[in-house]
């Protein structure tokens, strides 16, 4: 019926056929060829930026494999990681470990998405750990516990997801546990803040910075846009004035005026540095959150208040949730600062990873082995923070299902 | 409280649910609403028309105190606003709103949007408040969204959602500002169609507006606003077919 489909044709146009992309745009060679040959330019780029990629990677592979001398770091691994805690006592940070490997296992179970590539990275530092040639039978057996424990409660939270519960109360119990173990509390033999020390304190000082910086941050972000004057003049002045400062001076001032609002009673370091750290954190947050509230629309504050909604839900329900959304890197990225920040407390004395690492520079023995240290000390931070960075990106996708 | 008993009475008769006295509102030095006076009846459908800028929106968002006003009195079903603050979410559980852009909250589903408000003002169960909610959505034609994002629906489907998602506060009132306006044309017409069941039910409606025949065939009274001012009041056929006051004209002729 050939004058039917002549028809046809008149009132719907009759689909192409598909026809492949050229030859040339597709495979291995179409890759090069787009994105580094695509014109003489481009792949003069190419040729000097691959000549000079291969010479430092290949200084850099015969250093670290042939130059460097990492007996430095492996004969003061546990000074640099647990700095001057008592050796008969580390039973209690391998302790607090276990606890937290079999909640992140947990949490992997039934959480997937994020938790997958914070379980791959810390199963995959455990098992390179584990591997690791000059460290103790002792210290093995309980990297492979703890490696042990990750693996098999990720499967009992992904069996039984009901202990979902279980896992959130046991993160939000997580923190006095840790300063139960690590202190002792007088149930434990006690080990005083200023034997706490190395990587540990680090990542001590940045969670809890990081923990009580965010509460912390949203409350001062909110009050600046109270309407009661004094809320917000008190916001507003504590923002800029801690912006406004170094953290050094913060810690200092942590040091030596704490005492006068405790009334003389000297603060622990560790605590002095804590406080200080959440302090300078918590002014950054709260500029981070405001940009979040700034950034929502006007109708959504109306339609919430007209459906009768009284501003504490509206805060919560409707605010929060997408200014907290829309500023995630922003977050992210002042975390991965204070983590890194957290360093600069050996300068009001604390024993952290950098500070041990320069005292080891320091001593005859190694002397002239500063790269080491310091590379080793790089590592140990840019794996963390690459993995925080990350963490962010999943976590935006994951929650921009659905939006525009 | 006004009751159910007033809607069986001929709408002459009824009681009226909103008394909006000598109403006086000032934007800084800009007087945008002046001497407003204006009774609405319970189950009456009431259309603002009036050129953009004239006060209309200021008008309606008066109404469920959005806007404050500086002078004047408003009385929603019996309750106060001029003389309590507290009266607000009073009020505003008695009055829904359907915004011209929607405004949706793009971090919930469908559901969650529309059980939001009854879950925590109304203090309804979960179950209740869902199973309202999928009720309201088979009222307004999409039961199949309710787990979706704002954001994966159409214009005219976020829209009617939004009049579901007022309406699980079980109002007496319903403000619409421009519900269409921000609506590709073929999707109106969906819009258009709830509301008119809505106003068959009995609800009682303030509409601001520019669609014409849906005036001219749901409101009970039509409203012309002009520079703050109400210039002119009456049926759909005294105002269209026999317009009083030359600025009536001259919108009309403007706009048909
Ligand atoms: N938030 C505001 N601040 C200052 N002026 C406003 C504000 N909202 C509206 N106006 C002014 O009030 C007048 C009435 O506006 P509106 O009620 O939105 O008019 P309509 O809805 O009829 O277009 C306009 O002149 C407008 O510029
Ligand atoms: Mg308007």
């Amino acid at each position: 019926m050939p004058h039917m489909s002549s028809q046809a044709n008149l009132q719907q146009p009759q689909k192409r056929a598909e026809t492949p992309p050229p030859k040339t745009s597709v495979g291995v060679i179409g890759w090069l060829r787009q994105n580094l040959f695509s014109s003489w330019a481009n792949s003069l780029l190419t040729v000097i930026v691959g000549t000079a990629a291969f010479f430092l990677l290949k200084a850099i592979f015969t250093w670290v494999f042939f130059g460097a001398e990492w007996h430095v770091v492996s004969n003061e691994l546990n000074f640099l990681l647990i700095g001057r805690y008592p050796e008969e006592e580390v039973w209690r940070i391998w302790t607090l470990l276990l606890f937290f490997h079999a909640l992140l296992g947990l949490s992997w179970g039934f959480g997937k998405g994020i938790m997958n590539s914070i379980a791959y990275t810390i199963g995959g530092l455990l098992f390179i750990s584990m591997l690791l040639p000059f460290i103790e039978m002792s210290t093995r057996i309980w990297i492979i516990a703890n490696l042990a424990t990750l693996i098999s409660f990720f499967f009992i939270g992904h069996k039984f997801p009901k202990v979902k519960k279980i896992t959130f109360v046991g993160w939000f119990l997580s923190f006095p546990i840790v300063i139960f173990f690590i202190n002792g509390l007088g149930i434990l033999p006690n080990v005083s803040t200023n034997l706490w020390g190395g990587f540990m304190l680090n990542i001590l000082l940045a969670v809890v910075a990081i923990v009580c910086s965010f509460p912390l941050g949203i409350l001062l972000a909110l009050g600046r846009r109270s309407k009661l004057p004094i809320v917000k003049y008190f916001c507003v002045i504590y923002i800029e004035v801690i912006r406004g400062i170094p953290l050094i001076t913060v810690l200092f001032m942590a040091k030596f005026m704490l005492p006068l609002f405790t009334g003389g009673i000297e603060v622990d370091e560790v605590v002095g540095a804590m406080v200080a750290l959440t302090m300078f954190s918590a002014a950054y947050m709260a500029e981070n959150v405001r940009g979040g509230l700034q950034s929502l629309p006007r109708g959504q504050f109306e339609a919430s208040q007209a459906l009768g909604l009284n501003s504490t839900y509206t805060t919560v329900f409707v605010v929060l949730p997408q200014a907290l959304k829309a500023v995630i890197p922003a977050i992210v990225g002042q975390y991965i600062a204070i983590f890194k920040d957290t360093t600069l407390v050996l300068i009001i004395g604390l024993l952290d990873i950098l500070e041990i690492g320069l005292s080891m520079i320091a001593k005859p023995e190694y002397i002239g082995l500063d790269m080491e240290v310091l590379v080793f000390g790089a590592v140990v931070f840019f794996i963390f923070c690459y993995l925080m960075a990350h963490v962010s990106r999943r976590l935006e996708k994951s929650l921009s299902v659905g939006n525009r | 409280m006004l009751d159910e008993k007033n809607l069986q009475k001929p709408l002459e008769e009824r009681e009226d649910i909103i008394e909006v006295k000598n109403l006086n509102k000032w934007f800084g030095k800009h007087h945008v609403l002046k001497d407003v006076d204006v009774n609405v009846k319970q189950g009456e459908v009431v259309v603002i028309l009036g050129p953009s800028g004239s006060g209309k929106s200021t008008f309606i968002r008066t109404i469920n105190a959005l806007e404050e006003f500086q002078k004047g009195e408003i009385i929603v079903d019996e309750i106060n606003l001029s003389n309590d603050v507290s009266n607000i979410e009073a009020i505003r559980k008695e009055t829904g709103m359907v915004f011209q852009q929607f405004n949706l909250f793009p971090h919930m589903t469908i559901l969650k949007n529309i059980t939001l408000a009854p879950i925590w003002v109304r203090k309804w169960k979960r179950e209740k408040a869902e199973q309202v909610a999928m009720e309201l959505l088979e009222r307004v034609g999409i039961p199949e969204q309710a787990h979706k994002y704002p954001g994966q629906l159409s214009g005219g489907q976020q829209q009617r959602v939004a009049i579901a998602r007022a309406l699980a506060m079980q109002p007496r009132i319903m403000l619409f500002d421009e519900p269409t306006s921000a609506l590709d044309p073929e999707m109106i017409k969906e819009v258009l169609d709830v509301m008119k069941t809505l106003a068959r039910s009995g609800m009682t409606m303030l509409v601001v507006t520019h669609e014409m025949n849906f005036a001219r065939e749901v409101a009970d009274r039509i409203i012309l606003f002009d520079d703050g001012e109400i210039i002119e009041e009456g049926t759909p056929t005294e105002l269209f077919d026999n317009p009083k006051h030359e600025r009536t004209k001259m919108f009309l002729s403007q706009i048909l």
